[in-house]
């Protein structure tokens, strides 16, 4: 009971962490995207993907909604609207 | 092509934790081939919840105060194996981990010389217990310890120190970087990693539930510490200052007046005043005025 405990590597995507959205959700237009790849740099989950532009956009099923890709887009490529 | 995962999704930090998106760099950027020691604190907590983890490298979480020491052990064995070649160790705490309470261990690391690279989050406050204040809490911050009130004004005192107390031990690499300059702090990670010898660098990582503001507004809130002058990002390699980060200085206020930590100090000038000399003291420091 005392000794070490191991852990499978990346387990908890198990945990579906996209419910814990309340008021609002990030919509990635994909129109005037630059790559800047600002948004994927600066997502607490790290649930957002994209290679070339208006091609990012993120994994609903785990972010939080706390709206910061939105903030630092340059382009305001990224809105957040209402959690439907 | 499938980029490696090496922060999983999932893990339970706040709605725009600064320390995931800071832990989340470093990994990425340091590659699978790490080992990482975590000291106890927010960080350890939210990635490692039982039976999950959100780490794609071997990471092992000890005490609260011995993360530098485990990474120790863990060079000395790779060595004694012969695999130590290409492999990063990183020891990483948040602030209480690195400046008060794993402090020996940090400070043995550094000088008996270990090829580790000590990472502290600065969130300026034990936030993992309920924000308490640390030894990097910053002066005029309210903390659950350090409380406003009619004769008080939030924390007394100034923040530790930690990037001049690192480089006094005269190891190769010193550094701090922020949230706000993502690519800043990759390129000094991947730099410290480069070098032989223990490194530091200190990252500046708001908390929204600490520092009282919304969550969006992590990524502006660290960037304005940068730009006031309050967080200077600057870079030391075997003890000569060689980069800092040139600002057009703004005023303290516009960082202050956006968390609930510094409510009490808006519209009290003569205590705005004492924390904008801080922000002209290190601007004057570092000489971190743009030229124009």
């Amino acid at each position: 009971m005392f000794g070490p405990i191991f852990i499978k590597p990346l387990t908890s995507r198990n945990n579906k962490t996209g419910s814990w959205r309340i008021t609002q959700r990030p919509k990635f237009l994909q129109k005037n995207c630059i790559a800047c790849k600002m948004c994927f740099l600066i997502c607490p989950e790290g649930c957002i993907e994209g290679e070339e532009k208006n091609t990012y956009h993120c994994d609903y099923d785990y972010c939080k909604g706390c709206g910061n890709c939105a903030e630092v887009c340059p382009k305001q490529d990224i809105v957040m609207v209402k959690e439907s | 092509m499938q980029r490696k995962v090496l922060f999983a999704p999932g893990h339970t930090a706040c709605a725009g934790c600064g320390q995931a998106i800071a832990a989340r760099l470093v990994i990425e950027t340091a590659g699978s081939n790490t080992i990482v020691a975590n000291n106890t604190g927010c960080l350890e907590v939210f990635s490692s919840r039982y039976p999950e983890s959100s780490w794609g490298v071997p990471w092992i979480h000890s005490l609260f105060e011995n993360a530098a020491a485990v990474a120790s052990g863990i060079e000395l064995a790779l060595k004694y194996l012969g695999k130590k070649e290409n492999i990063n160790i990183i020891a990483q705490a948040g602030d209480g981990g690195t400046a008060d309470i794993g402090f020996q261990a940090l400070s043995g690391m550094f000088e008996r010389g270990h090829d580790c690279l000590a990472i502290c989050y600065d969130n300026e406050a034990y936030m993992n217990t309920g924000v308490q204040r640390s030894g990097l809490t910053p002066f005029g911050s309210e903390t659950t310890t350090t409380p406003a009130g009619r004769f008080s004004f939030g924390n007394p005192t100034y923040k530790k120190p930690i990037p001049e107390i690192a480089l006094a031990h005269g190891i190769v690499y010193v550094a701090t970087a922020s949230i706000g300059f993502p690519q800043d702090l990759q390129r000094k990670v991947k730099k410290a990693l480069s070098l032989k010898g223990p490194k530091y660098i200190q990252i500046h990582v708001p908390c929204p539930l600490g520092w009282r503001h919304e969550p969006s507004l992590t990524y502006r809130i660290a960037k304005l510490a940068v730009e006031t002058g309050l967080y200077p990002l600057f870079e030391y390699e075997n003890g000569t200052l060689t980069s800092v980060r040139k600002i057009t200085p703004k005023p303290v206020e516009e960082y202050l007046k956006l968390q609930g930590r510094f409510k009490h100090i808006i519209g009290n000038l003569e205590e705005i005043k004492k924390i904008q000399l801080i922000a002209d003291n290190n601007i004057k420091r570092y000489n971190l005025l743009a030229e124009s």
